[in-house]
C-alpha cells in the first residue's frame, strides 16, 4: 500500500514534469534562445540552441534603438505601476473599510457600484472625451487614474472580504485608546491588511505592468509609451530582426517574473493561511 | 486566491458581494463550523443565509449613529469614489447617449438607432457578436475544467510540486503582447515550431493556425487559455485547501477511492472556486481585446473579430458614435450573461 503510494507520488510528478515542460517551458525557453540568436539564425523561427549566443549585445541593442525609448517606457511603466498601485491599495481598503463595518443606507449603493465596475466594460471614446475636458488625455497620470478606476471595483471585493474577518473588538480598543477614524485605520487595520494587501499588490501589479488596451487607447503615441505599446511599435519595425523583437519581450517580462519570485510564497501562504490556521 | 462571487442574495436592492475561500455551510453537520470560521481568515468572507445578511455585522457594536460615524466616516468613500465616479461612471452614462449620434468630440449629432442598425446589418460586425459569446464560453469552460484537474494533481502530495505550480503561473506573468507575438512565431503556418513537430510525427502538414479563417478564433482561444490557467488553477488549489480535513479523514477511514473522493468532496466543496472561476473567466472572455488584437487584430477578413477589436477597429476610422454603440452592445452582452448567471451560481451554493 505504502509502497504503491510512493510509486504515484513519483509517477503523478514525472509525468506533471514531462507534460509542463511540453507545454510551458518549451515556449519559455524558445523566447529565451531567440534572443539569444543573430538575427540570420533567428529569422528560421526554429527551435534550437544559438550557435553564436549574443544574448547581451541583443539587449543592449534593444535598449538603445530609438533612442533609448525603452528606457523612457520602463520609467514609465514602472511610475505608472506604482502609482496606480499603491492608489488602488490606500484608497480601495478605506472604502472596504468602511463598507464592511458600517451598516448604512449607502451600503446597497456602493456594493451595486462595486459589482458594477467588475462587469462593466469601460465606455471608450466617453472616457477620452472625459478625459479631454480634463486635460488627462494623452498624460501619465490620466492613466494612472485610469487603472485606478478601473481596478477599484475588484480590489475592495478582495480587501472587504479580508477585513470582515478582523474582529471589531480590535476597533474598539483603540477607540477607547482616543483613535480617531485616521489614526484607527492607518496605524491599527492597516498594518493588519498585510497578506491581503500582498495580494492585490501582485495581481494589480501584473494586471497593470502588462497592460496593454488601456495604454493604447489612453496614452498613445510613441513618445511617451509604457512597455507593453514600444513592445507593440517594434513588431512592425523589426519585422526581420526576431532575435531583437524576442530579447524586448525577455526584458519587459523580468521584472514581473522577479516580483512573483519575491512574493512567490507569501502569494501561496497569504492565499492557503486560511486552512493552514484552522 | 479570490474566490468571487458577485450577485445578489439578499434580494434585489440589497446587492451583496462575497469573496469565499473555502466552502460555505452547506448543512452538512456542525462539526466543522468553528473551524471553518477560523479557515475562511484570507481572502474570505462567511456564508451569508439569506437572512442573516444584515444581521451578523450588526451584533458587535451597538454604539450610537455619531459615534458610527465618527470611526467609520462616509468620506472614506471620497478618494476612491471620485476617481471612479469621474472616469467609469460618468463615460458609462454618456456613453447611452452619445451610441446615439454621429460624434466627432466635439459635435454630436442625434441619430437615432442608426448606429446600431449598421452594426446588426454589416456582416464584419455581427459577426463579431457571434465569435465574442464562442470566445468567452470556450475559454472559460477550458479554463474550470483544466483548473480543476491541475489543482487536484497539484494539490496531491506528489514530487516536483512547488516546481510545478510555480512553472504553471508562469504564463500569467507574460503579457498579452509578449504571448502574442511568442504563439505568432510558434503557430507559424511553414516554419513555426509547432507545425514542424507535427510533421515530424505525423508527416502531415499541420493547418494554418492563426491564418485560417475556420480556426483562428479557436487557436487564439486556446492560447488565452494557456496564459489564464495559471490563475484559474491558483482559485482551485486555495479551494480545495480550504476543505475542512475532516473529510478527507472520514473518507480514508471508509475506504474510499480517489475517484469517490473527487466526486463526493472535492468537486462539492470546491464549488465555490469553480463558481469563481466561472465568473472571472466569462467577465475576463467576453471582454478580451489584448489577445486577439496582439495575435491576428481581428483577421483574417473578420473572422476571429470579436466586439472589443471592433470597438478598437471603429474608434481608429474615427466612428465614434458607432465605437460607442458597440460598447453598449459589450455592456448588454456581458450584463445579460453574466447577471442571471452570477445569480444561479448563488443559489446553487446557497443549496449545496
Amino acid at each position: 500500500m505504502n509502497a504503491m503510494r510512493t510509486r504515484s507520488r513519483w509517477l503523478i510528478g514525472i509525468i506533471g514534469i514531462l507534460f509542463t515542460t511540453v507545454f510551458f517551458i518549451v515556449p519559455f525557453a524558445f523566447v529565451f534562445t531567440m534572443a539569444g540568436k543573430d538575427q540570420n539564425e533567428a529569422s528560421k523561427l526554429e527551435f534550437s540552441w544559438p550557435t553564436h549566443f549574443q544574448l547581451w549585445e541583443n539587449i543592449v541593442q534593444v535598449f538603445q534603438s530609438r533612442d533609448y525609448m525603452l528606457i523612457i517606457a520602463f520609467i514609465n511603466s514602472s511610475i505608472l505601476t506604482v502609482a496606480s498601485v499603491t492608489l488602488l491599495v490606500v484608497f480601495g481598503s478605506m472604502i472596504a473599510f468602511v463598507l464592511d463595518r458600517r451598516k448604512s443606507k449607502l451600503n446597497p449603493l456602493v456594493n451595486t457600484l462595486v459589482l458594477a465596475g467588475l462587469i462593466i466594460p469601460p465606455a471608450v471614446v466617453p472616457t477620452i472625451w472625459v478625459m479631454q475636458s480634463l486635460h488627462l488625455f494623452k498624460t501619465l497620470p490620466g492613466l494612472i487614474f485610469i487603472e485606478v478606476a478601473f481596478g477599484l471595483a475588484f480590489t475592495v471585493i478582495t480587501m472587504r472580504a479580508f477585513i470582515a474577518t478582523i474582529p471589531r473588538e480590535i476597533d474598539e480598543a483603540a477607540i477607547v485608546d482616543g483613535a480617531g477614524p485616521l489614526r484607527l485605520f492607518f496605524q491599527v487595520i492597516f498594518p493588519l491588511l498585510r497578506s491581503v494587501i500582498v495580494t492585490i499588490v501582485v495581481v494589480q501589479s501584473i494586471f497593470v505592468f502588462n497592460d496593454f488596451q488601456n495604454p493604447l487607447y489612453f496614452l498613445p503615441g510613441s513618445s511617451n509609451a509604457t512597455v507593453q505599446l514600444t513592445l507593440f511599435n517594434y513588431i512592425s519595425q523589426s519585422q526581420t530582426s526576431f532575435n531583437l523583437l524576442f530579447a524586448n519581450i525577455l526584458v519587459i517580462t523580468i521584472p514581473m517574473l522577479v516580483m512573483y519570485i519575491i512574493f512567490n510564497r507569501q502569494i501561496v501562504a497569504g492565499m492557503t493561511s486560511g486552512a493552514v490556521k484552522g | 486566491m479570490t474566490q468571487l462571487r458577485a450577485g445578489s442574495t439578499v434580494g434585489p436592492q440589497h446587492p451583496q458581494i462575497h469573496i469565499v475561500v473555502g466552502p460555505r455551510r452547506h448543512g452538512v453537520g456542525a462539526a466543522p463550523s468553528r473551524r471553518l470560521e477560523k479557515a475562511m481568515s484570507s481572502l474570505t468572507t462567511r456564508a451569508r443565509p439569506t437572512g442573516l445578511a444584515t444581521a451578523t455585522p450588526q451584533r458587535a457594536s451597538r454604539s450610537s449613529a455619531r459615534h458610527v460615524d465618527k470611526t467609520y466616516p462616509h468620506w472614506f468613500y471620497i478618494p476612491g469614489g471620485l476617481i471612479y465616479r469621474v472616469l467609469f461612471l460618468v463615460p458609462t452614462v454618456f456613453s447611452f447617449y452619445f451610441a446615439f449620434t454621429r460624434w466627432t468630440l466635439f459635435k454630436a449629432t442625434f441619430i437615432g438607432f442608426d448606429n446600431f442598425v449598421l452594426f446588426f446589418q454589416e456582416p464584419g460586425l455581427i459577426g463579431s457578436l457571434k465569435n465574442t459569446i464562442i470566445y468567452g464560453f470556450t475559454t472559460s469552460a477550458a479554463k474550470v475544467v483544466l483548473g480543476m484537474l491541475l489543482a487536484v494533481v497539484l494539490s496531491a502530495p506528489i514530487i516536483a510540486r512547488g516546481y510545478l505550480r510555480s512553472v504553471t503561473f508562469f504564463p500569467v506573468l507574460v503579457s498579452a503582447v509578449g504571448v502574442g507575438i511568442t504563439f505568432q512565431v510558434l503557430l507559424d503556418p511553414f516554419h513555426g515550431v509547432v507545425n514542424a513537430a507535427i510533421k515530424a510525427v505525423t508527416h502531415v502538414d499541420g493547418p494554418g493556425w492563426l491564418t485560417d479563417p475556420h480556426i483562428a478564433l479557436l487557436s487564439v482561444a486556446a492560447i488565452d487559455v494557456w496564459k489564464g490557467i495559471g490563475l484559474a488553477t491558483l482559485i482551485y488549489i486555495a479551494g480545495i485547501a480550504a476543505i475542512p480535513n475532516e473529510y478527507f479523514e472520514a473518507a480514508r477511514v471508509d475506504g474510499a477511492t480517489p475517484w469517490q473522493i473527487f466526486r463526493a468532496i472535492i468537486l462539492p466543496l470546491s464549488f465555490p472556486a469553480t463558481s469563481t472561476v466561472i465568473t472571472l473567466s466569462l467577465i475576463g472572455g467576453l471582454r478580451s481585446f489584448d489577445l486577439i488584437w496582439t495575435t491576428t487584430q481581428g483577421g483574417p477578413g473578420f473572422s476571429s473579430d470579436v466586439i472589443a477589436s471592433v470597438i478598437y477597429k471603429q474608434y481608429q476610422a474615427g466612428f465614434y458614435g458607432l465605437s460607442t454603440a458597440g460598447n453598449v452592445i459589450l455592456f448588454i452582452v456581458v450584463t445579460a450573461i453574466i447577471y442571471p448567471l452570477s445569480r444561479w451560481l448563488n443559489s446553487r451554493e446557497t443549496v449545496l
